[in-house]
């Protein structure tokens, strides 16, 4: 792999930009990997990466049957953030976030990360509450938080209404180190780095069954052919429950579409991520400078990528109500993207009832901000064969013992 | 926007005066039944891209629950029928065989 660098800009402007060259490679399937990993999204291609990275295994496939970081991993609104009441949530996207810090440096790709910090509005009496107890149990937690009254969050947003008529501005809780970064940057600089490692990614290349002999999983047929392998990885987000057919288990997931949408692009009016739940939107800028919105998901099974429209006029209503300047603003696009939702809001990691079979799945509403901390414990679950410390609490079995980690109460809303 | 039939009233409703209640035919597992079992009815979902039956409440209406088979693939609505059924009414059935000659039959088909 060319680094990239100040002199490759150099070098490359000097000869018209002409030797770029490709960020990764598109190989043909081999017919055996010690390990395939199904889906090339963020934390499919963050998965092989720490593979290669963290355990020395890169005889590995990633196959992908769409487009690598088609799905979810750039449909998000890129906000990354770790301040999760539960224990268990709170090591693992601190985790992320914290590999966020220096991924682009790790990768040697800009991903863009931007440390602006994220704002969750309290603008009920009960938000007020549920906002401290999460900023004792964050530092508890060695998360940085911190409960700030209307004023300072006045100050940090200088467009917010604080004095709403009908949901107030109370405070906030406030993790500066929280932010957001390039979305499609992530995958593309995993992806990037996996290739150089020697980490075959196999894209336009479907899924259409799971082989097995003997109870353990022995490879998988594809569009491309058959590829055979001694551990496999389902990675495929709202597609898990497909998967997991094949695979002969269920999982306690229903697949929904959640939306987003950006508007027309204006001058830097909000410098912060900001989170209103109870409101259900938030909202933030990008660097081209449109407002990136996001809202809630539908609540029925749906593979289409498209969402119900009224959810889209519930967001923007409850953002008008909140930053009252953006309400001649155009908004110049929507899209959905499917969310695997698991029975407690917290994703699954961990083994499936096949041998050899993992599983990454269920990060429901809020998969970005986890990207290197998922990748990085699945990539030790599969290394060794079973959960890593971040992935010992999201294993599947927590649904049949009742030890649930239990976010979507903690949140009050899909976080 | 999704717009379901409402076998009791009769009116075609939009999904805002809906709300959705997850897949339907489960077999409930109470007191007694052992974890497995227990652990399916309450979490364990068949979560399927394509035909899928389905509970609905018409909350802003009669307030009553009942059961659509729809296509998670497409959106396409088969049918809508009373909740106090364990399967699907033969006539839905068969509009979900014309519009979909691969669907296995109600139940059929699944390996899990």
């Amino acid at each position: 792999m060319r680094r990239y660098s100040a002199f490759a800009i150099a070098r490359e402007a000097a000869r018209y930009h002409t030797g770029w060259g490709r960020a990764w490679r598109n190989p043909t399937p081999k017919k055996s990997y010690d390990i395939v990993i199904i889906g090339a999204g963020g934390h499919g291609l963050a998965t092989a990466y720490y593979l290669g990275k963290n355990h020395g295994l890169k005889n590995v496939a990633v196959v992908e049957k769409g487009w690598l970081g088609g799905g979810n991993t750039g449909r998000n609104t890129t906000i990354i953030r770790s301040n999760y009441l539960q224990d268990e949530s709170a090591a693992i996207y601190e985790k992320a976030r914290s590999l966020y810090e220096s991924l682009s440096q790790d990768l040697n790709y800009n991903v863009m990360f931007s440390p602006r910090g994220v704002l969750m509005l309290a603008q009920t009496e009960h938000e007020i509450r549920g906002y401290k107890r999460t900023e004792h149990a964050n530092r508890l937690q060695g998360v940085e938080t911190r409960f700030i009254g209307p004023k300072e969050v006045k100050r940090l947003v200088p467009i917010i209404e604080i004095s709403g008529p009908r949901y107030p501005v109370l405070g906030a809780l406030w993790q500066p180190r929280g932010g957001t970064a390039r979305h499609d940057a992530v995958a593309w600089g995993y992806a990037r780095a996996c290739s150089d490692m020697g980490i075959d990614i196999i894209q336009q290349c479907e899924v259409t069954a799971i082989r097995q002999k003997n109870g353990a999983v022995s490879g998988i047929e594809t569009t491309k052919g058959e590829i055979s392998c001694n551990k496999l990885g389902l990675v495929v987000a709202g597609n898990s429950g497909v998967l997991a057919e094949m695979a002969g288990f269920r999982l306690p997931i229903e697949s929904v579409a959640l939306q987003a949408l950006v508007s027309e692009p204006i001058k830097p009016a909000i410098n912060v991520v900001v989170m209103a739940n109870t409101v259900h939107g938030y909202i933030s800028q990008s660097d081209k400078g449109e407002l990136v919105i996001g809202g809630g998901a539908d609540g029925f099974n749906n593979y289409t990528q498209r969402g119900s429209f009224h959810h889209i006029e519930e967001t923007v209503r409850a953002l008008i109500e909140t930053f009252p300047i953006i309400s001649r603003l155009k908004m110049l696009r929507q899209w959905g993207g499917i969310v695997d939702m698991t029975g407690d809001r917290s994703p699954i990691i961990g083994r499936t009832p096949l041998e050899n079979c993992f599983i990454d799945c269920g990060w429901g509403t809020g998969g970005f901000k986890a990207i290197p901390g998922s990748g990085w414990s699945m990539a030790a679950t599969m290394a060794r064969g079973e959960p890593d410390e971040f992935a010992a609490a999201f294993g599947m079995e927590r649904f049949i013992e009742g030890r649930f980690i239990d976010e979507s109460v903690a949140a009050g809303v899909a976080h | 926007m999704l717009s379901l039939h409402c076998p009791y009233c009769g009116v075609d409703v939009d999904e805002t005066d809906l709300t959705p209640g997850g897949e339907a035919h489960l077999v409930r597992s109470g007191s007694g039944s052992d974890d497995a079992d227990f652990e399916a009815y309450l979490f364990m979902r068949k979560n399927p891209r394509g035909v899928h039956f389905e509970r609905w409440r018409h909350s802003f209406g009669c307030g009553k629950w009942f059961h659509a088979a729809r296509a998670t693939d497409t959106l396409e609505v088969f049918g809508t029928y009373s909740a106090q059924t364990k399967e699907p009414p033969q006539d839905v059935q068969e509009r979900i065989r014309a519009r979909r000659p691969d669907w296995k039959g109600f139940g059929k088909g699944d390996r899990i």
